[in-house]
């Protein structure tokens, strides 16, 4: 007898719709799913033989054939494992045939029966929705997540014995409630940071414009700390990137809680992370940390240790917003628009002025690997050091101030664009740039003027994109002179052949 | 110009034991007393196995193909029996007989420039660790530029460190500067510093013992340490380890009746104990260029060289914000009293930046354009 159950398999960041088919003929007893499925699909089978005879139901002594269509599509994990398990039940006349055509079923057995959530359940809940199956049938422990997508009948069960009541025509479980926003409480405090008044300035201009950011220091002045407390003091993600994070970090098997993840995304990769850990890959593509990254910050810390072509290949996802992979026959699109915060020491043994011993090639390797592709996109820099002076333990602003000032500055820049235009600064092309954001003729002059430290076009633009956001910052309608002048001190500048350079 | 045969035959017979001289062993106490050999002896002592064959091409030696090389490489050559070669150099007993100067056209005025008496018309060496802390480069450069202000040129060996920053720095100020290098003076060494090369060429001296197209060996930076120490009327050593080549330049500037000056230096760290040690044993102690001025021409008879920029013409509280760069507040916190002041002070800082008065450094620390 022939039966068949819907479910989705996840590809890259979305979804496709796999019908599962389940045929039972007399002969040898046997077990074979054929469809492209990977190793978790292949163990399917004990699991979803076991959860069956554990339930006090009964595995067909005859011969099983299960195919999952599209037939060349890759199969990854074992979200199919219920319904396999529901196919089998409908084709040995255990439970009603047709009560599979309305639902869609996702979720991973135990040997005992019991449902498990898989990764992507956000995705997949989107997916049920948009194919108007239906119901769909998942863990118990999932349904919160699921609950997140609005008109969607969702049947939450713990067991899979309850999964064949409701096939049965029995009472359907209340459908669950989407948890709370996942707002975590563990806020980082931005005033823990003592005496970084100027890179914690730089932090929150590049916060206001979306700027990519560069610190620069030796070790243990603060950069990691402060850069940790950045998700902070951008704006809580909205409800449509609240959803993007939420099906991002579902897939990649990160969503902890249950709710909508509110807070931008923090990453922090290793210098050792290969590119396709960076932008990601694989034979079935996954996202990598510019992608998990997506609405958050990705921090680089020690960005010259990086392989050189790690960072070669951040350039385009950075510029694009998007990476585009290819593998085989397969390809994916993952989003990418993330803030980079990037970290280095001056020099390559750390000390900075005190007691540097590096050697003047050293240094200038150590230049030359930051000089790469990367610093190209970055816009704000600045400098740290131990503390010392007036304010060497005077705290910086607290994340609170900090947030309020971001908040009002991006709303400013939001305001000038209007509706379609990019809301961030850091996204204003050259010629959006001085539509929106016209120079009088004093600040075109100390742009233009400062000819001999800045000395690019882009290089132009980026001190004039700077000057905007300090603007806003300020609550300036206009760019002012004092703005372009404090964003020359925080233009990025390590290269340059000086004595100390 | 042109150095005479004997002189010609002599440069081109120091060229062609470079390799074997590299083999005399404790070459830095010996090499001098092998260079003051004859070349007879020279070639006793040096060629070994190959000492008939090279005594052969000695003898073989014709003057014009190296005056043709010489042409070629666009040098002049000038050797101690010509009224231009360097006084300073007939102190030493060991003179190289002949000198070469890059330069093509510029040459023989150059040479011209660096035959007077050190005393009559007073030169300084700067010199210095390749491997030189940040302060020491600054320093370098610093000195280099202020002293080139005050006029007097500023003589150095154009390696790594301190040696090309103290070119840099008289050539940013205009003024002039001497590079003796260890290979001919048409091979540039390190290869990273040929961007100076090429400045040095054009706006300074160049010079060498080497013929033309020689390469550069162990022995011949403590030989040609020989040559800067004789040029200058003063050598300041601005940071150096103990046992460096720089010491070696200390000790021939103080054997030829020099002046000599030391940096003082970090205490504790290793690079610093040669410099320290020079203090230590009594040489004068050089703080900035007025300290060298006033150590050349007697306290107070010359000043150093002034910024270009007048900081009276700025308003009143950059004024007073470039003042306290100057004195040491080098970094945005130590210009601020309370966090209120940051915001300001970034905006003054990258005024100044814009007009040219301070600059910021790779490590964030500001320091002021003179």
């Amino acid at each position: 007898m022939l039966a068949h159950a819907t479910t989705f398999a996840l590809d890259g960041l979305g979804t496709r719709r796999v019908r599962v088919e389940i045929d039972v003929r007399p002969g040898l007893p046997a077990f074979t799913i054929v469809g492209l499925g990977d190793a978790a699909v292949r163990e399917s089978r004990e699991r979803v033989r076991s959860a069956i005879l554990n339930s006090g139901l009964e595995f067909p002594q005859r011969r099983v054939t299960a195919n999952l269509a599209p037939a060349d599509l890759r199969k990854v994990g074992p979200g199919f494992d219920l319904a396999l398990a529901c196919g089998i039940l409908a084709a040995s006349g255990q439970v009603p045939a047709p009560a599979l055509a309305s639902r869609a079923f996702y979720a991973e057995l135990s040997l005992g029966g019991e449902l498990h959530s898989c990764r992507g359940t956000l995705a997949v809940a989107e997916a049920t929705r948009v194919a108007a199956v239906g119901q769909l049938v998942l863990a118990a422990a999932a349904g919160a997540e699921a609950a997140l997508v609005p008109q969607l009948e969702v049947a939450a069960v713990p067991t899979l014995a309850d999964v064949v009541a409701v096939l049965r025509g029995g009472p359907v479980p209340d459908p669950p409630v989407a948890a709370d926003d996942d707002v975590r409480s563990d806020a980082l405090e931005l005033a823990d940071v003592l005496g970084q008044h100027e890179a914690a300035e730089a932090m929150i201009i590049a916060a206001a414009g979306g700027h990519n950011l560069l610190m620069c220091g030796p070790p243990g002045t603060g950069k990691t700390m402060l850069a940790r407390r950045l998700p902070w003091i951008l704006p809580d993600l909205s409800g449509a990137e609240a959803l993007d994070v939420t099906r991002i970090l579902s897939i990649a098997g990160l969503h902890a809680g249950h709710g909508l993840v509110r807070r931008r995304p923090f990453r922090a990769p290793h210098h050792t992370t290969s590119s396709s850990g960076l932008v990601g890959g694989g034979a079935s593509p996954r996202p990598g940390e510019v992608t998990l990254a997506h609405h958050g910050v990705l921090f680089l810390d020690e960005l010259s240790e990086f392989y050189r072509s790690s960072l070669e290949a951040l350039r385009q996802p950075l510029e694009d917003g998007l990476v585009t992979i290819v593998r085989g026959q397969r390809s994916a699109v993952f989003p990418a628009r993330c803030m980079v915060v990037a970290a280095t020491n001056p020099c390559p043994c750390g000390r900075g002025t005190t007691g540097c011993r590096c050697t003047e090639p050293d240094r200038e390797r150590h230049a030359r690997k930051l000089s790469g592709p990367l610093l190209d996109r970055i816009d704000v820099a600045c400098s740290l050091d131990m503390p010392a002076g007036a304010l060497a333990t005077v705290p910086v602003p607290t994340t609170r101030e900090a947030r309020e000032r971001v908040h009002a500055a991006r709303a400013r820049a939001a305001d000038r664009v209007g509706d379609g235009g990019p809301s961030r600064n850091a996204d204003l092309t050259g010629a959006q740039l001085r539509r929106y954001a016209p120079l009088d003729r004093e600040c075109r002059e100390r742009i233009e003027g400062a000819g001999r430290i800045v000395t690019s076009m882009r290089a132009r633009d980026r001190l004039h994109r700077v000057a905007r956001t300090i603007a806003d910052l300020d609550g300036a309608e206009r760019i002012l002179p004092e703005h372009v002048t404090q964003a020359i001190t925080f233009r990025k500048d390590v290269l340059r052949t000086e004595p100390d350079a | 110009m042109s150095a005479c045969d004997a002189c010609l035959r002599r440069a081109w017979l120091v060229g062609r034991l470079s390799g074997h001289l590299d083999q005399v062993r404790g070459q830095r106490q010996h090499v001098r007393e092998v260079l003051a050999l004859s070349d007879a002896d020279l070639l006793a002592a040096l060629a070994g196995a190959q000492r008939q064959s090279i005594a052969q091409e000695h003898a073989a030696f014709r003057p014009r193909e190296l005056r043709a090389r010489v042409a070629a490489a666009r040098q002049a050559s000038v050797c101690a029996h010509d009224a231009e070669y360097p006084r300073g150099l007939r102190d030493l007993p060991d003179q190289p007989a002949a000198l070469f100067v890059a330069g093509g056209d510029r040459a023989a005025a150059a040479l011209a420039r660096i035959a007077e008496d050190p005393f009559a018309r007073p030169t300084v060496a700067l010199v210095g660790a390749r491997r030189a802390s940040a302060d020491a480069r600054r320093m370098a450069e610093s000195l280099g530029r202020e002293l080139a202000c005050a006029g007097v040129p500023v003589i150095s060996g154009m390696a790594l460190g301190v040696d090309a920053w103290a070119h840099r720095g008289a050539l940013g100020a205009e003024g002039d500067t001497i590079a003796v290098l260890g290979s001919g003076a048409d091979v540039v060494y390190p290869r990273t510093e040929a961007g100076l090369y090429d400045e040095l060429v054009a706006r300074g001296v160049v010079l060498s013992e080497m013929p033309p197209g020689a390469t550069a060996r162990r022995w011949t930076f403590p030989a040609r340490n020989r040559i800067i120490a004789a040029l200058a009327t003063m050598t300041v050593v601005v940071e150096a380890a103990e046992r460096s080549g720089s010491l070696i330049t200390a000790t021939l500037a103080e054997d030829l009746g020099r002046e000599l000056g030391a940096v003082p230096g970090r205490p504790g760290v290793t690079g610093t104990r040669g410099t320290n040690g020079l203090l230590r044993q009594g040489c004068a102690v050089i703080r900035d260029a007025q300290d060298v001025l006033d150590q050349l021409f007697g306290a107070g008879a010359r000043e150093a060289g002034r910024p270009g920029k007048d900081p009276a013409r700025l308003t009143l509280e950059l004024g007073a914000v470039f003042a306290a760069v100057a004195a040491g507040h080098d970094t945005i916190a130590a210009l601020c009293e309370h966090p209120g002041q940051v915001r300001v002070v970034t905006g003054q800082l990258g005024e100044l930046e814009y007009l040219g008065y301070v600059r910021r450094a790779a490590d964030g620390r500001y320091v002021t354009i003179p």
